[in-house]
């Protein structure tokens, strides 16, 4: 029976935080990013782990690190990208250590299903010199967090812990445990270790490769790596998820199972490839540990068959087995048919869609940030000209306006969350150097794309608990911002003047909306809630306005007009009432109900 | 076809589910009780689908895979033994996805994109005849209304689960109970009167 207790349905992201919490864990932090996002939000239900939302990855990895110097066990979790935020620490803390234990949770994104590149973050172990290791699925994702924190430790070292989007978002039965308690030790003083002073740098950067080689070591002898003997025409060295698609296409045949993809076991993989007709190595994304094996003199084959673009799946790993004449073509499967597709649009009620259907019509270049007013890019409001990284579009718009050199006119959108994020020192930068470029601060007061996590500026903390709350528009005044206006988004008419007049004007502008976010947090829907609104269809001229305004409610019904054009209808149950669809509708069409 | 009340021997084969539809409309809660369903009966189980995009209206798709022991947490295409989706138009879209002697059961529910007006692509005519003429084993199932009938049109997609249940060797208590704790409060016993509605259905 206790047995049966302790067996859960959990997705990977779930099972690291267990992990966590059986592992002793003793600070989390992180930075939301779809797919990490999770990890976080569930360790703050452990109240024995001390977790926060950091404004930015940078932040939060500082923060980890911090509490491994106190001699704490701690993870920082991001998504593959935020890892370049805190690439910093990232690289620099490989010559201190990390004495408590530090686990760094990057979530890679094969595939882009929400992201803006597919870089593959193995890269960066290789780069610092820190172990790598690559849960396969939600058991491992739980299991590995204890062994992470062991060579931490042990070797004195920040561990990648390297995920991805389908091992984070699968789910699949897990064994759990009772929690394991170790104490903080505290903060031994040490400059020579914990400063690093070019002095002290140099000796480190001999210790750190020092330890890369106890490392290796470990990595010939660890069970994370197994060999699964099998039919030994061929063998398969993978990874990952990757795993699971070999062991289903090919049942069987021999493979090397890598939990830790860095440093490598050249020992056993030499072994492996003496046991084995022929030598693949099938991995998602870069040909990482291909390229070492071959650099290492065995022969292996990879990337010949299997593209570095894209997720792998059971099908591609099968297709690439095909090429490499190891199966035969078993199935022929037909092929998928186009279906109308359906684009991401901003949700009934979100406060963005008034900001972008205006901006849609002033025929300026918007650049635009990450978030979910990135859906603006996207027709019919064809509303945004850039968007690269987060925090971006404050430096991209003012080196637009520094190279057009009479530069006016140019917009940078960026939500709250973004804004607080890394928008901050664009302002600042903007400020210093006159650019008179037109910042709109798209304040839903909610990071609002990963699922609503609490930032800075909604005076919450991860757990919920009151904090004190920040006030974007006076850090703008602080960050030396002159003008400086609030805007209601659902307000047209004043959104467009507003806008108008301020991307006219020879300085620096920034414009705030005010309305929150129609989805995020749950509770505040009611609020957002008002009317809704209905077509009257003795009215409507088939015009389809109102659908430019891209709401998921409207929609065209099947009445028609003389002139043959359908009719509108809105959903009542998805209208939150926002009224930006009423004020677009040229003949008033467009009631809240209590006029019926 | 016959209803499988009881439990046969052949686990060791995997059964693969996939659950599609829009966004918004419940497929990741149904998947998840399906989970449930297997978990309850001593199975393995795995479940996938990617998040982000699920409450904007956008294609969701989830895989789900029990039996004794599971390893992909995806289905390839044309191995699902069973599809069901929660919108015509997606049916179309995942058909392919279906084995050649595996079931597709169709909610008759049309939602069109608000692109549609854009007159890029249209959306099909009749998305359920298109999946017929590729696929023989096609059953289209108007829940909506009928979980409409039972007083409460959000149970529309338990009524389906129910249709599902007829499909799977899943024990029906397993289905009850993994239903009772899934639902909200209150609404269990309106919950296991659309499913047994579903799973006692004229096929």
């Amino acid at each position: 029976m206790a047995a049966q207790f302790m067996k859960r349905i959990l997705s990977g992201n779930e099972a690291v935080a267990r992990g966590c919490y059986e592992a002793g864990l003793h600070v989390a932090t992180a930075y939301p990013g779809t797919p990490s996002t999770e990890i976080l939000e569930n360790i703050s239900q452990y109240s024995e782990i001390y977790s926060e939302w950091s404004p930015n990855e940078k932040v939060a990895f500082e923060v980890a690190m911090g509490a491994t110097f106190e001699g704490a066990r701690a993870l920082v979790a991001m998504k593959h990208v935020g890892l370049n935020v805190a690439a910093d620490p990232f690289m620099s803390v490989s010559l201190v250590g990390a004495p408590g234990g530090l686990v760094v949770v990057s979530a890679d994104d094969p595939g882009m299903h929400s992201s803006q590149n597919e870089q593959d973050n193995r890269t960066y172990a290789k780069f610092a010199g820190y172990p790598c290791l690559e849960p396969a699925d939600s058991q491992e994702a739980k299991d590995f967090i204890a062994d992470a924190l062991k060579i931490s430790v042990e070797y004195d070292v920040p561990v990648l812990y390297r995920m991805t989007t389908r091992v984070c978002h699968s789910k699949g039965i897990v064994n759990c445990q009772e929690r394991k308690e170790y104490p903080v030790i505290g903060f031994q003083r040490d400059p020579k270790k914990f400063v690093v002073l070019p002095a002290h740098a140099r000796v480190r950067h001999q210790w750190s490769t020092e330890r890369l080689d106890k490392i290796r070591r470990f990595a010939e002898n660890t069970s994370l790596n197994r060999i699964e003997p099998g039919d030994p025409k061929i063998g398969i060295i993978t990874h990952g998820v990757t795993y699971q698609y070999v062991k289903e296409i090919v049942p069987g045949t021999s493979i090397l199972k890598l939990g830790m993809t860095y440093p490598l076991p050249f020992n056993k993989i030499r072994k492996f490839f003496e046991q084995v007709e022929r030598l693949f190595v099938i991995e998602e994304l870069e040909p990482f540990i291909e390229e070492q094996v071959k650099a290492a003199g065995i022969e292996c084959e990879g990337k010949k068959y299997w593209t570095n673009l894209g997720e792998m799946s059971p099908d591609v790993v099968m297709e690439g087995l095909i090429r490499a004449e190891v199966i035969s073509k078993q199935k022929t499967v037909v092929k998928a048919e186009p279906v109308i597709p359906r684009p991401p649009v901003f949700c009934p009620g979100c406060p963005h869609r008034g900001v972008y259907y205006v901006l849609s019509k002033l025929k300026t270049v918007i650049c635009t940030d990450i978030g979910c007013y990135t859906l603006g890019v996207l027709p019919p409001l064809n509303a945004g000209d850039t968007c690269v990284e987060m925090g971006a579009s404050i430096g991209v718009a003012a080196g637009m306006t520094k190279a057009r050199k009479i530069g006016k006119g140019i917009v940078a959108t960026i939500g709250d969350s973004t804004f607080i994020h890394s928008g901050m020192t664009g302002l600042l930068n903007a400020v210093n150097n006159r650019s008179a470029i037109t910042i709109i601060i798209m304040d839903n007061r909610i990071t609002a794309m990963t699922g609503g996590q609490y930032h800075p500026g909604t005076g919450k903390q991860l757990n919920g608990s009151e904090t004190r709350k920040v006030d974007l528009a006076k850090i703008c005044k602080a960050l030396g911002a002159e003008r400086i206006k609030v805007i209601d988004p659902y307000d047209l008419k004043q959104t467009e003047s507003v806008l108008k007049e301020e991307i006219s004007l020879d300085e620096l502008s920034v414009v705030i909306t005010n309305r929150p976010c129609a989805l995020y947090p749950p509770e505040n829907r009611k609020q957002v809630c008002e009317i809704p609104f209905r077509v009257n269809h003795d009215l409507c001229i088939g015009c389809h306005a109102c659908l430019r305004v891209s709401c998921p409610a409207i929609s065209e019904s099947d009445r028609l007009t003389e002139k043959n054009k359908t009719k509108s209808q809105i959903d009542t149950a998805l209208c939150t009432g926002c009224s930006v669809c009423a004020q677009v509708c040229p003949v008033g069409a467009i009631q809240r109900i209590e006029n019926r | 076809m016959h209803l499988y009340d009881d439990l046969q021997d052949n686990m060791n084969q995997l059964t693969n589910v996939l659950i599609v539809g829009v966004g918004g409309q419940g497929v990741l809660l149904a998947s998840e009780l399906l989970c449930d369903v297997a978990f309850l009966s001593g199975l393995d189980v795995k479940k996938s689908e990617v998040h982000g995009m699920a409450q904007r209206g956008g294609v969701v798709s989830s895989h789900v895979r029990f039996g004794k022991k599971v390893y992909s947490p995806l289905i390839a295409a044309g191995e699902a033994d069973l599809m069901l989706s929660f919108e015509q138009a997606e049916a179309k879209r995942w058909i392919h996805y279906v084995k050649t002697d595996g079931w597709a059961v169709i909610n008759i529910r049309k939602l069109v994109p608000p692109v549609a007006f854009l007159k890029e692509m249209n959306y099909p005519e009749n998305p359920v005849e298109d999946v017929r003429k590729r696929h023989e084993h096609v059953l289209a199932v108007s829940a909506t209304e009928m979980a409409q009938a039972l007083g409460n049109v959000r149970t529309a997609n338990i009524l389906l689960l129910g249709v599902v249940s007829r499909f799977v060797e899943l024990k029906k208590e397993n289905w009850e109970q993994a239903i009772r704790e899934r639902v909200p409060k209150g609404t269990e016993s309106v919950n296991l009167k659309a499913f047994h509605t579903g799973r006692s259905l004229q096929l």
